[in-house]
């Protein structure tokens, strides 16, 4: 870290002279590989609307943590949203309802039930905002060994299963014709986007995390012919928002979630426009 | 119920049998007691309304649907517990035209475990090429499989299945969503390969037109088999007027 610190120290930019935004800085660049990696397989498996379920499910976890009286509600939340996942694959492969119905179903369950847990018995609700809208710039040098403890979770997972993901994601039959076990790839993969979703709510709050979810790989799948052009822009694009994200947030006073998602909005709204010229 | 002659060279022994094969999901008896026969270097052309448990019979054989009964498999030359190699070609129109997945990444996701997002090796590309050169394919290979038409990708698929080349090859409808013309070139492609390869090839189909040109044995189902043969036999049957007039299928 103080490596780190030093080498932002030698900058010339003002903003990068605060440990807090050197300690944000760092965590962004961490997390664009691993939400531009992420969203890749979320997007390609349609699971945009998943992952946001699994994000209240996190908070919900949260809050039965807290309420438990854990020091650290955050494993407690690992553990609901796994839970929740798990069950959801249940019920999906047990009912006729479409997934969106059913996600909707979950959804919802499971953010009343955080919001009843977290304010029983006349509770503030107050203390759980960080955990709705985030706040990376608190981000702590512990939490960003996490972050990258995790990435290279994500990356080595990505490595031995991307194959196979993506073969169960573009076609289940194929899939199984080829011997991949598809319900069993995709339900490590459920299981890792629970992890990964439920360890960055509280830097990056809920409300914004899907957007980091979906946003990078949504606008590379506009200008991307293969795989790996696919999973290349999409790094970059959560790379060049992050960083331009947290610049503007510095200098406009903006919460810098909320900042990082609009940009890559905007990256968004131009690849639609690339997507035009390439067809 | 007509049978058919036997055109193909295993003698006794058959590439693929099923016997008595039924399947039941939740209460709906999908398919009672199967039997069909497909010899070795035969086309055997499976027919019969929507609904009718073709594609069931197919997931039976490539072990994906439980059933009863008895499906036995043996290969010409080789011990008879030793499965064979079944290519199989999925029913087609499901790749979204979005997905950012060229033809040699979906080569590459279905036989390397190298991931296809850092790149195709040289070893895999020049598989990619040969296999792609047996459908006469290899102008596909930088294209995205949303993007390509029917008749393109039931060769993209077909070219999967032949790599490493089967003894049985399954193709569900290979000939849905695929033009006119598209139609022969594909049935004269798998005719050569049936002869280069000396592969039994078992399909699915709702095009009547071609079978006669290509198909060595037909069977028409509805649940149970209710006729096989040559397809002159089972297009003229009282049993094929009855199903395809009364359920008015367009063909």
């Amino acid at each position: 870290m103080s490596l780190w610190y030093a080498l932002l120290d030698a900058q010339p930019w003002e903003m990068l002279h605060w440990d807090f935004m050197k300690n944000a800085f760092l965590a962004v660049l961490l997390m664009a590989p691993l939400f531009g990696l992420t969203s890749t397989m979320i997007v390609t498996g349609r699971m945009s609307f998943f992952s946001d379920a699994l994000g209240h499910a996190a908070f919900t976890g949260i809050a039965i943590g807290a309420i438990c009286g854990l020091s650290s509600p955050t494993w407690a939340a690992v553990l609901f949203a796994l839970g929740f996942s798990v069950l959801f694959s249940f019920v999906r492969s047990r009912s006729h309802q479409t997934a969106d119905t059913l996600i909707g179903v979950f959804s919802s369950t499971a953010v009343a039930l955080g919001i009843f847990i977290a304010t029983a018995g006349g509770g503030s609700f107050t203390k759980y905002n960080k955990y709705l809208i985030g706040d990376i710039l608190s981000v702590t040098p512990g939490e960003i060994g996490m972050l990258a403890l995790v990435l290279l979770a994500v990356v080595v997972f990505w490595v031995l299963m991307g194959n196979r993901l993506t073969l169960a994601a573009v076609h289940p039959q194929l899939a199984s014709s080829r011997g991949v076990p598809v319900e069993l790839v995709q339900g490590a993969f459920t299981a890792a986007v629970a992890v990964v979703v439920t360890l960055a709510i509280s830097w990056v709050g809920l409300l914004i995390l899907n957007s980091l979810l979906v946003l990078p790989a949504a606008a590379a799948r506009n200008v991307s012919r293969n795989l790996k052009q696919y999973h290349g822009f999409s790094v970059l694009f959560a790379l060049a928002a992050g960083i331009g994200g947290l610049t503007a947030s510095y200098y406009l006073g903006a919460s810098a979630g909320a900042s990082i998602s609009l940009t890559l909005a905007v990256i968004f709204a131009v690849s639609l426009c690339f997507r035009k010229a390439r067809a | 119920m007509i049978t058919g002659p036997h055109h193909g060279s295993c003698g006794d022994s058959c590439c693929l049998k099923l016997q008595n094969v039924s399947v039941t999901i939740g209460t709906d008896r999908i398919l009672e007691e199967v039997n069909l026969h497909v010899h070795c270097g035969q086309l055997l052309a499976l027919i019969g309304p929507n609904g009718a448990g073709k594609s069931t019979v197919l997931k039976a054989i490539l072990g994906q649907r439980a059933y009863s009964g008895v499906i036995q498999f043996s290969v010409p030359g080789q011990r008879h517990r030793h499965p064979p190699r079944i290519g199989y070609v999925p029913q087609s129109p499901a790749f979204d035209p979005g997905d950012p997945v060229s033809v040699e990444d979906l080569f590459a996701c279905c036989m390397s475990r190298r991931p296809a997002f850092l790149g195709l090796s040289r070893e895999m590309r020049e598989t990619v090429e040969r296999s792609l050169a047996r459908v006469h394919g290899e102008e596909l290979v930088k294209k995205r499989v949303g993007s390509l038409s029917g008749g393109e990708l039931q060769r993209v698929l077909l070219a999967l299945a032949l790599e490493p080349v089967p003894n049985i090859l399954i193709l569900d409808e290979p000939l849905s969503g695929v033009d006119v013309e598209g139609m022969a070139t594909l049935m004269d492609m798998l005719d050569e390969l049936r002869r280069t390869y000396d592969l039994s090839i078992l399909m699915t189909t709702h095009d009547f037109s071609l079978l006669p040109r290509y198909a060595d044995q037909v069977v028409l189902i509805d649940h149970r088999v209710l006729c096989q043969g040559t397809a002159e036999e089972v297009l003229s049957s009282p049993e094929f007027a009855r199903v395809f007039h009364r359920k008015g299928a367009a063909e």
